[in-house]
Parts: C-alpha cells; structure tokens; sequence
C-alpha cells in the first residue's frame, strides 16, 4: 500500500533528532509537526518571523497579528522569539537551521528541485523556497511519487523552471524513500507492499537499487 | 522635535502618480491599513509597490488594484488575488517575483546605506538572468541591489513622538525593514505616546528612520486562514 500523505509525514518525523531546528513547507511538511517523536524537542522556525512555532489556537485565543508562513493563525511555545524577515532569512541563509522539509512538483537525481512556477500558467511566486533551498543544511522533500497525469516527479532533469540547484538531499514519496548520492537517487526504503519494480516503473530519474530494500517502518 | 501628522491623508499628502512604496506587512498580517484607505482616496496612479504579498481581492494592496492604481508590484509571493490575476495576464500589471529573503535583505541593504548584497537565492535559476554571479569560498552568490523607495510605509503596534517604534508578533515581518528603507517613512500605530514613554531597550525601529507618525483607527486586521484547534 502507498503510505498517505499523513505517514509520509509520519516517516519524515523520524529523521527530526532531539534539538534540531526546523522549518516545515506548506502542505505535506506542515504535517511533520504532528508525529514528532516522544522525547524528541524540536524548534519550529516560521519564516515570517517566529522560532517556536506552537499548534493552531483555541478559538479564544485567535491572535490576528499571529500567523505562520501559510497565512495560519498560530501560537508560540515556551521560549519563542520573533523577529523581522531579515533576520528570519539571515538565520536561513546563515545554515542554522537544521532541516528544513518542503513539497515539490519535481525533482531532479542530482537534487534539483522544482516546485514554484508551471510557464503558461499562473505564477504565484517563490515566496521563501529559493532562499531555503540555497542554503538549508539539510533538505527533504516531501511529495507524491507521481503527478496526477501518473507521470514520474522523479525525473534526470527537471522540466519546469527551478526552485534550487544540487541542494536536496531525501525524497520521502507515497511509495518510498530515497536519498540524492552522487551516482542518482538511492532506493533505501519502500512503502509496504509496494515492490521494487513499480517503484523502478515510477522513477525517470537514475535509480540506483541496492540488493536489500527494507519496507518502511512507521 | 514633532513627527506626529493627523492622520493618513497628511501622512501620504505628497506622494504623487509614479511613486515607488514600500508597504509593509506579511499577506495581511501588519499592513498599513489606514494609509493603503487614505491612498485609494486620493487616487494616486501609477504606482510601483514593494510589498512581500499583494493582499486578497478587496483587502490590502488589492484595495489599490482594484482602482489599478498600481503599475509594477515587486513581491515574492502574489497568490489569492482573482483582479491581480487578470491585470497581470492582460499586461495591465507588471511584477517582479523575488525570493522572499532576497526581498528583506535588499529593504536591509537599504536601510544599512549598503549599496548591493550578495544572496545564494536563486542561484541557477530564471532569477539569476541578468545578474552578476560571484564566487565566495567555492559558493555562487547572485549580487541584488538595494532598494530606492520614495516612501516607505509601516504599520506598528506602539509608536512616539518621536517615531520609535515597537512590533507586535508576526505582524513584524517586513515592517522594521522597509521603515529604515524609504527615503521618507511613514509610520501608523495601534497606540502612540508621547516620547519617554517606551523602554528604550524595547524599541525595534530607532525615531531616525521614521518621518511621520500617527495612531490609525479602526483597524481590521482581516485573518486570511483563520485555523484553530479544538483540543
């Protein structure tokens, strides 16, 4: 079975060590906060300008001047702090944070990502991806394996204009998870029941398989 | 020393047809209300705005969209609006997408008296068309020029006389920014006091970057996703 998009984000938790610093995109990496994992503290960096990000709030406690990068009414947590969008954008470019989790149209076995711009379309913008995916330390990329057309998002090069160049480092699709090396996408995890040739069948991309692929454990 | 005006038509009394604005906020979350009204009234045109978002249909910089007051937004993310939508694909409108950081730093840059930074944003991508790219330490680097706004135009929680500032939450965002920015800024406030009355340890925005001040009125602070929990 295809995980959903909630065990896509449920397997992307388990990457979050205890301390980390992370900044979650909109959609499937807003997800990730919901299954971190007991015992591990992890900080939620909103690029709008809060460190601390808390769950979204009772409905007495709406604060209009309080949201998060997807335009959310949110809350803080114990020790958060805001600041401007330079600093917010400093921090990013600085590489303090530790991961940061995005969504993406495609992406590319030498880690280029896509996920801002279809030509011909409208074009709503980039917002803060070009800045976070130029200098994140560590970059995931949560997304379906394929689009809805059932092409492969996985792909040699990408085709729509880029986001980022040589910078994504795991890809945690519906049917498995898959590091960027130097040789292409690595095959490390498969989603249960979901076989190494369907995954091979969905992937344009370079796949390299190596001789055990273990299912995903949730 | 007195920067403090009657309110948002003496505020904006001197900007005229073509003028560049910076106009603070992050999608609707600490724009400047009371100025945007006061600029829809006097019906200026031909505007350049450089503001992260252009506001939804009837609220924020899309108030001025409708009444195509504006030629060129410069923005990172201009999603949620139906008229920008059209007036862009008719060629009405032009704009200038930017990374979101890039944005905050050229309005930093501004506000510094630094001519130019250098960003990795965008570094082999569309935005680098055009632009100097260098080498630092073996990493490309897009060179993007500071801002020149006529006017810069904030919103903050707490101001003085004086025109120091003090943010509220997230409604900091590009504010803080674009008020060190603008060759002449103006700011509007929830609360004004009389100078003294603010811990100067606690002031985000020191009075030198701010020209003119005044305590805004009725404000709606229009929630774009509203999202509660029901724990």
């Amino acid at each position: 079975m295809p995980l959903t998009k909630e065990q896509i984000a449920q397997r992307i938790a388990s990457e979050l060590k205890h301390g980390f610093y992370v900044n979650l995109g909109i959609g499937i990496p807003t997800l990730v906060a919901n299954y971190i994992p007991p015992g591990v503290d992890v900080i939620l960096q909103s690029e709008n300008g809060l460190l601390g990000m808390g769950p979204f709030p009772t409905a007495d406690k709406v604060d209009p001047d309080l949201i998060n990068a997807g335009k959310q009414t949110i809350t803080t947590v114990k020790g958060s702090v805001f600041f401007d969008s330079a600093v917010s954008f400093g921090m990013i470019r600085a590489g303090k944070v530790d991961l940061t989790v995005l969504g993406a149209m495609e992406v590319s076995d030498q880690g280029d990502i896509a996920n801002w711009k279809i030509p011909g379309k409208m074009v709503k913008g980039m917002g803060g991806a070009m800045d976070l995916v130029a200098s994140a330390r560590n970059i995931i990329v949560a997304m379906m394996h394929t689009n809805p057309k059932g092409e492969s998002k996985l792909l040699s090069q990408c085709e729509l204009p880029l986001t980022g160049v040589r910078c994504v480092k795991k890809v945690v699709t519906d049917l498995a998870v898959l590091d960027i090396t130097p040789d292409g996408f690595l095959l490390r995890e498969r989603a249960p029941g979901v076989t190494v040739e369907e995954i091979q069948s969905k992937t344009a991309g370079k796949l390299v398989i190596p001789a055990e692929v273990p299912e995903i454990v949730l | 020393m007195n920067k403090v005006v009657t309110g948002p038509d003496e505020a904006i009394f001197d900007i005229k047809d073509g003028a560049t604005l910076m106009l603070g906020g992050f999608g609707l979350c600490g724009i400047p209300e009371n100025c945007i009204a006061a600029l829809v009234k006097k019906g200026v045109k031909e505007l350049t705005c450089i503001s992260n978002n252009a506001g939804v249909d009837d609220f924020g910089i899309g108030l001025l969209l409708q009444q195509k007051q504006v030629r060129k937004m410069i923005s990172s993310y201009v999603g949620e609006n139906a008229e920008f939508e059209r007036q862009l694909l008719s060629g009405e409108l032009l704009v200038e997408l930017i990374p979101q950081g890039t944005l905050a730093t050229r309005c930093m840059a501004a506000g510094y008296g630094m001519p130019a930074i250098y960003t990795p944003a965008g570094v082999g991508t569309e935005v680098a068309i055009g632009k100097e790219v260098r080498s630092f330490s073996g990493k490309e680097y897009l060179m993007e020029y500071a801002f020149d706004a006529d006017f810069a135009i904030v919103k903050a929680w707490k101001g003085d006389t004086l025109g120091n500032l003090i943010f509220h939450a997230t409604a900091r965002n590009f504010n803080p920014l674009m008020a060190m920015a603008g060759k002449i800024t103006i700011a509007e406030v929830e609360e004004l006091v009389p100078a003294g009355s603010l811990d100067p340890d606690l002031i985000h925005t020191p009075g030198i970057y701010v020209h003119r001040i005044f305590e805004g009125k009725n404000y709606e602070k229009r929630i774009e996703q509203l999202t509660i929990s029901h724990a």
